[in-house]
């Protein structure tokens, strides 16, 4: 197995000479194997979002070396930041993000549209994306229309559109329903397997971090642990399912409860 | 393969927003739909100017005494009558001063192959025409056999002059429906065959009424600048009317009908040519010989030039227009900030971003333009028929129009593009 992703003493500064200059990530060196799938821990304020971004090509490290599946990102110039986002690099937010007053099958071509593939193949791949998300009945729908589990489905459709070499998810889960998160959860498992992407999972939560092959916990811009996880994974996926279940029969007791005491 | 994508955005992103649009675009609709109305009426009065113009005599070349442009003060004095015929200020006009007979047919004799006919006006004086203790303001002209043929009267009772009230000097005359308002109460029939008695500085001579014509006031626009509006024209034959001042055997300006194939414009200058050795010595007076081609000219051009002033004042609330469109795309950029951000992460360059937001203002600007023609016309047509004149809509206009607003929205519509292009994806991303 290759590298797909290295770093190389990632330095990240802001406000580079001025007073109020601020190094956020101090060092930082990380490998990432093909088809892996690693989550990235850590508080807020620990640099998480910055080495996301990092990863992501949205912003581009003060010194260190990034090569992104053989292409070195530091060396790249604006427009070719913007290709390799686009090829190499499928974006999961947290707050979906999907592009508003736009139906569900024009949102996940939008990558295939800045690639400059034909309406006819985008339009197909699309199709099959939402397919594969099982969202095929959804494509005409606005994402005002679709509930969060739907829009993340959609968001995780849009990021698979050029094959990219990694999927970077932020919080996928982190604004859905636990129930919802399973969903998401296990369709990213899906992918994992099935295609053999990478995914970068970044989280706050260790119970999901447990069902990635390595947890890399960073704390201060700094990597502070590396867990080879790859035992436990199996293990806490499927305990976090019956914990969900239990929570959803619970759930559900709950609610019969409450309906009858209001009766 | 963009553009078709960016023009549904936009008209997307439009929609999504009716009421915001339509008001972004009330600017460039009402810049628009000005600039296409004024040019619809100006057009509209030019053509059906010169068409009048035209079917006066286009290839009619008009000879007239006019006074030198001695100084100022004097060319001042006789502007009011540049096209008309000598009037007030022809009281020091005299006898030597006069267009003579033999100078007309030295002329004809000259130029046999141009000439087809003569028609000669003689100016009598102003004064009144008289009934009783009624009267009318009136100016007196005495008319050659033709004159009539080329400068056609609407008749609105009687008959024309014939050949013998031309030959045998009858005191007989046309007289305006202003002068039967004013003395026969409006009834033409009533003041067929009656005597009026027309008065010219003192002296009185009877005539009868044989016809009754319609005054057209301004509608021969630059022709009846006789200053004091209140007098109309009252035709009598030629020599009946010499007969009467008894001031002179002269004119003081002549028609030249041409015969078919002359150039009047080339004939015009050989005559002014002609004369030009007679009135050399004449310090106060010159013949100057002037076309309806050359006068139409002047007046689509003076009507072009008015035009032209009020669509640049049009122009301006265009300007107004496109700002209020950069205004709103400004709005919009930051509202979608995210959208940008997302955009941004999904692989779009900045150029495909700034295209996005050129297109859309673009589109609005076109579709106000649109919108603005459609209103102009309408409102330019309606203009144009309560004006009276036949509407004839620019095409040459509009198209100007539409691309000038589209031009609008791509030079308004980069600066917020350009913004929105050089947005950070990080901030943009997180932008709340």
């Amino acid at each position: 197995m290759s590298s797909i992703i290295k770093l190389e003493n990632i330095v990240k500064k802001f406000y580079v000479g001025q007073p109020n200059e601020l190094e956020i990530l101090h060092g930082i060196s990380l490998e990432v194997e093909e088809g892996e799938f690693v989550s990235i821990v850590g508080p807020s304020g620990s640099g998480k979002s910055t080495l996301m971004n990092t990863i992501g090509v949205l912003d581009r490290p003060t010194s260190g070396t990034y090569i992104l599946d053989g292409i070195d990102v530091g060396e790249a110039e604006e427009s070719e930041l913007s290709n390799i986002r686009n090829q190499k690099i499928g974006f999961v937010f947290q707050t979906y993000n999907l592009i508003s007053k736009t139906n569900a099958l024009k949102n996940i071509e939008l990558p295939m549209l800045y690639a400059g593939m034909e309406r006819t193949e985008r339009v197909k791949r699309a199709k099959e994306l939402l397919e594969l998300v099982e969202m095929g009945d959804r494509a005409k729908h606005l994402p005002e229309e679709l509930s969060g589990g739907q829009k993340q489905r959609v968001a995780i459709a849009r990021a698979m559109a050029n094959d990219p070499a990694i999927i970077l998810a932020d919080e996928p889960t982190g604004a859905l329903d636990s129930k919802t998160g399973r969903l998401v959860m296990d369709l990213f498992h899906k992918l994992n397997r099935e295609k053999n992407k990478t995914i970068i999972l970044i989280t706050h939560s260790n119970e999901l971090a447990g069902e990635t092959d390595r947890i890399i916990s960073i704390r201060d811009g700094k990597i502070i642990n590396v867990k080879n996880n790859l035992d436990d994974k199996e293990k806490n996926i499927t305990r976090n399912r019956e914990l969900m279940n239990a929570n959803d029969e619970s759930n559900i007791e709950n609610e019969n409860n409450e309906e009858g005491g209001e009766k | 393969m963009l553009l078709i994508e960016n023009i549904i955005l936009a008209i997307n992103s439009l929609l999504s927003n009716k009421m915001r649009a339509l008001l972004t675009m009330l600017g460039i609709i009402i810049g628009i739909g000005s600039v296409i109305a004024i040019i619809t009426v100006g057009d509209s009065l030019t053509l059906s100017v010169s068409e009048n113009m035209q079917s006066m005599g286009a290839n009619d070349v008009y000879v007239m005494l006019n006074s030198r442009k001695v100084s100022e003060e004097e060319s001042r004095k006789i502007d009011g009558a540049k096209f008309g015929t000598i009037s007030n200020d022809s009281m020091d006009l005299h006898e030597s001063d006069y267009i003579t007979e033999e100078m007309i047919k030295e002329m004809i004799d000259k130029f046999p192959n141009d000439i087809y006919a003569i028609n000669a006006q003689y100016w009598a004086g102003r004064g009144t025409a008289n009934l009783g203790n009624k009267s009318a303001n009136i100016t007196l002209y005495g008319n050659s056999v033709g004159y009539f043929v080329t400068n056609k009267l609407e008749m609105l009772g009687g008959k024309m002059f014939s050949e013998s009230d031309y030959t045998e000097m009858r005191n007989v005359t046309i007289v305006s429906d202003k002068v039967v308002k004013n003395l026969f109460d409006e009834d033409v029939n009533k003041a067929l065959g009656k005597d009026i008695e027309v008065n010219i500085d003192g002296k009185i001579q009877t005539y009868t009424i044989i016809g009754v014509y319609k005054n057209q006031g301004m509608a021969m626009m630059g022709m009846n600048m006789s200053g004091d509006s209140s007098a109309t024209d009252l035709y009598v034959p030629l020599k009946s009317a010499m007969n009467f001042t008894h001031e002179t055997n002269g004119y003081t300006n002549f028609q030249i009908i041409t015969t078919v194939g002359t150039d009047a414009d080339i004939l015009a200058k050989k005559v002014e040519a002609f004369f030009e050795p007679y009135y050399r010595a004449n310090r106060n007076y010159e013949i100057e010989a002037i076309t309806m081609g050359s006068m139409v000219t002047m007046l689509t051009d003076m009507l072009s030039t008015i035009t032209l002033a009020i669509s640049i004042v049009a122009g301006i609330a265009l300007v107004v227009g496109g700002i209020g469109v950069m205004n709103i795309m400004l709005v919009s950029i930051t509202e979608r900030t995210r959208e940008i951000g997302t955009r941004k992460a999904l692989g779009a360059t900045n150029a495909s971003i700034r295209t996005q937001f050129i297109v859309e203002a673009m589109i609005i600007c076109l579709i106000g333009g649109a919108i603005g023609v459609i209103l102009g016309v309408g409102g330019g047509i309606l203009a144009s028929n309560l004006l009276g004149y036949p509407a004839k809509p620019s095409v040459s206009g509009i198209i100007v129009s539409l691309i000038f607003s589209m031009s609008i929205g791509v030079f308004f519509g980069y600066y917020p593009a350009n913004k929105a292009a050089k947005m950070n994806p990080i901030d943009a991303l997180r932008y709340e």
